[in-house]
């Protein structure tokens, strides 16, 4: 049975999707939430384990006739996505019990939308992508607004519905031309194309608006600071991390395979846009005093650099951004915990930066692991973040986009001053009114713990990430190269 | 090519002689006793002046998730059954899969339907 085969390759979505059926029954059939939260974690732990053997073993393959892919970036991609969703669950247990919401209906939209960043960060055909891309995203404006009686919840999730579904217009109309003009909706076949006239361009870039819109590129960026800052913290983890990076691997195998030819042509539009996003995102997110919006405007800022590493369209330069999706779903989800851990128990207003003032003496672990999961989004050496930068400003210069890097240096070097000023807060003020942090649960204490390590032992071991990356994409193009 | 689309132009033209026909047959030999509600619009039993913005049961939202439910079914089924021949005996559990997760949604939305029910009932 082939359809069975390709399964078994498939079998971390699989999983999560089962596991997303049996925790909606549970739901629906009223079994208590703390074991709804129990089955999810034993699916996506599974599902972590068979993604984490499938990212060292699993061969290069097309699956479900070619509809999809198995190993290399798609595995890699798998395995950020799962990571994500279990340590999101985690966190977000945790965060919904502090609020006093606990909604078991957050556990299978999470798990639905893993199943629908994995169909998205294995797709081999733009109606895959589409399909993914939706599954994702509809998920994701449910869980926007989860916490019903929310004013900025639910505000959130509408706006991030609207828009949504105004990129997905973009995205759709795109693919409907390509197919127009190339006569294939497979990425390879595709590829073959080099101009196609107006209708060939006019797709791309409607392509690429849609991308844009997901990956909240300015000037595509507007609902990104709303939607972080009235979803749920570790929701919003969830959606700055694993939903990028999902859309982002999509993206980077779209460019790679699909269009190779207006990947040469775009470099132009994509170091405007990853300058206009670097500059935007560091200088707005400088005068937010939200510690939330302010990490959503530095998830766009972080996104400009990554459009640095897409202009510059090398194989080093795509291998350096995903390894940066990597780096950045390690220290983001770390840093969001701990401000879900920072926020729980109070309202919207204690995400203020001065209500941080001397928290840092009390529950020291929190605040020091705060400091490195900021530390390493400022970029600062020892840490993944330090090491993601440098790799994509490396492969920025190598590809002779030296003005670029400068602006990318110079935005990165202010970042330092907003990231710096939440620790200047935990540690050198005086608190103005007298907080007492409850005590944090090991399980929560100790997923950070680990999110930190891993931040700080990426920022020494890179090499063999790299190696395996580059070497994803070096097999990738000897079978284009084999193929005609 | 216009040839091809004769036929729909043809049943176009038959559908709306017919219902011309029949409105004209029925003023004619019907008996005629108006009053205010015959007069009304039809609106599925519900007063067609007001409000637009009126607030529904809930109830019936899982009417219409159901309604999706089936919907989908049918988009799906419907081309697969046509082409069965053709496309062998594997699609069959690729369309046994995706009906047990549809018929588990039904499930879902029945176990749901039944506490808005209740919620409605107590009120």
């Amino acid at each position: 049975m082939e359809i069975l085969n390709d399964l078994m390759n498939y079998l971390p979505a699989a999983i999560v999707a089962i596991g997303g059926l049996v925790v909606m029954m549970q739901d629906g059939y009223k079994v208590k939430s703390r074991t709804i939260y129990s089955t999810t974690m034993i699916f996506l732990g599974l599902a972590l384990v068979v993604a984490t053997h499938d990212l060292f073993f699993a061969e290069r393959s097309e699956l479900f006739s070619g509809m999809a892919l198995s190993g290399g970036t798609a595995a890699y991609g798998t395995f950020i996505v799962v990571f994500g969703a279990f340590f999101t669950v985690i966190l977000t247990h945790d965060y919904l019990i502090g609020v006093k919401h606990n909604f078991p209906q957050v556990y299978p939209l999470l798990m639905f939308c893993t199943v629908g960043m994995i169909t998205l960060a294995t797709a081999n055909d733009l109606v895959t992508v589409f399909v993914g891309l939706e599954t994702m995203s509809i998920c994701l404006y449910a869980l926007a607004g989860i916490i019903r009686d929310k004013r900025l919840g639910v505000e959130s999730a509408l706006k991030y519905f609207i828009m949504g579904a105004f990129s997905t217009g973009f995205f759709l109309y795109g693919i409907a031309l390509l197919y127009g003009a190339t006569g294939y909706t497979r990425l390879e076949e595709i590829g073959a194309f080099t101009d196609g006239g107006l209708i060939y361009w006019g797709g791309v870039s409607l392509l690429m608006v849609g991308f844009f819109f997901k990956v909240s590129a300015v000037p595509f960026h507007m609902w990104t600071p709303d939607v972080y800052t009235g979803s749920p913290t570790t929701i919003a983890a969830f959606m700055a991390t694993a939903a990028k990076t999902a859309t982002f691997v999509a993206l980077v195998l779209v460019l790679e395979r699909a269009l190779p030819f207006a990947a040469e042509q775009l470099v132009g539009t994509f170091s405007v846009i990853a300058i206009m996003t670097m500059i935007l995102g560091n200088v707005v997110a400088l005068v937010q005093d939200n510690v939330k919006r302010m990490l959503a405007y530095s998830s766009i800022a972080h996104v400009g650099y990554l459009f640095v590493g897409l202009a510059a369209g090398t194989v080093e330069a795509y291998s350096a951004v995903l390894f940066y999706l990597l780096a950045y779903t390690f220290m983001n989800v770390g840093a969001f915990g701990v401000i879900a851990y920072y926020e729980k128990n109070h309202d919207v207003h204690f995400n203020n930066v001065e209500s941080y003032s001397g928290l840092g003496y009390q529950q020291p672990i929190m605040a020091v692991l705060l400091s490195i999961f900021l530390f390493s989004l400022a970029g600062i050496p020892i840490s993944a973040g330090f090491n993601a930068k440098l790799l994509v400003f490396a492969a920025a210069v190598d590809a002779g986009l030296i003005a670029l890097v400068v602006i990318g240096v110079l935005a990165s070097a202010a970042s330092a001053y907003y990231y710096l000023r939440v620790m200047v807060y935990l540690y050198m003020r005086e608190p103005k009114e007298v907080v007492t942090l409850i005590q944090p649960k090991l399980v929560y204490s100790v997923s950070l713990v680990l999110l930190a390590g891993l931040t700080l032992y990426f920022g020494v071991m890179v090499g063999d990430v790299m190696s395996m990356l580059n070497s994803f994409f070096a097999v990738s193009e000897a079978a284009t190269a084999a193929a005609p | 090519m216009f040839e091809q689309y004769l036929p729909i132009i043809v049943l176009i033209g038959i559908a709306v002689t017919l219902a011309l026909v029949l409105m004209l047959i029925s003023r004619l030999i019907g008996p005629h006793r108006p009053n205010a509600p015959k007069l009304r619009p039809y609106e599925s039993g519900m007063d067609p002046v007001g409000d637009a913005k009126e607030r529904y049961s809930v109830s019936f939202y899982m009417v219409a998730m159901e309604f999706i439910v089936f919907d989908l079914e049918i988009v799906f089924i419907y081309p697969w059954a046509v082409r069965y021949q053709e496309l062998g005996f594997g699609t069959f559990w690729a369309v046994m899969v995706f009906l047990s997760i549809l018929t588990l949604g039904l499930f879902y939305t029945l176990k749901k339907e039944s506490k808005s029910f209740e919620m409605t009932k107590t009120k």
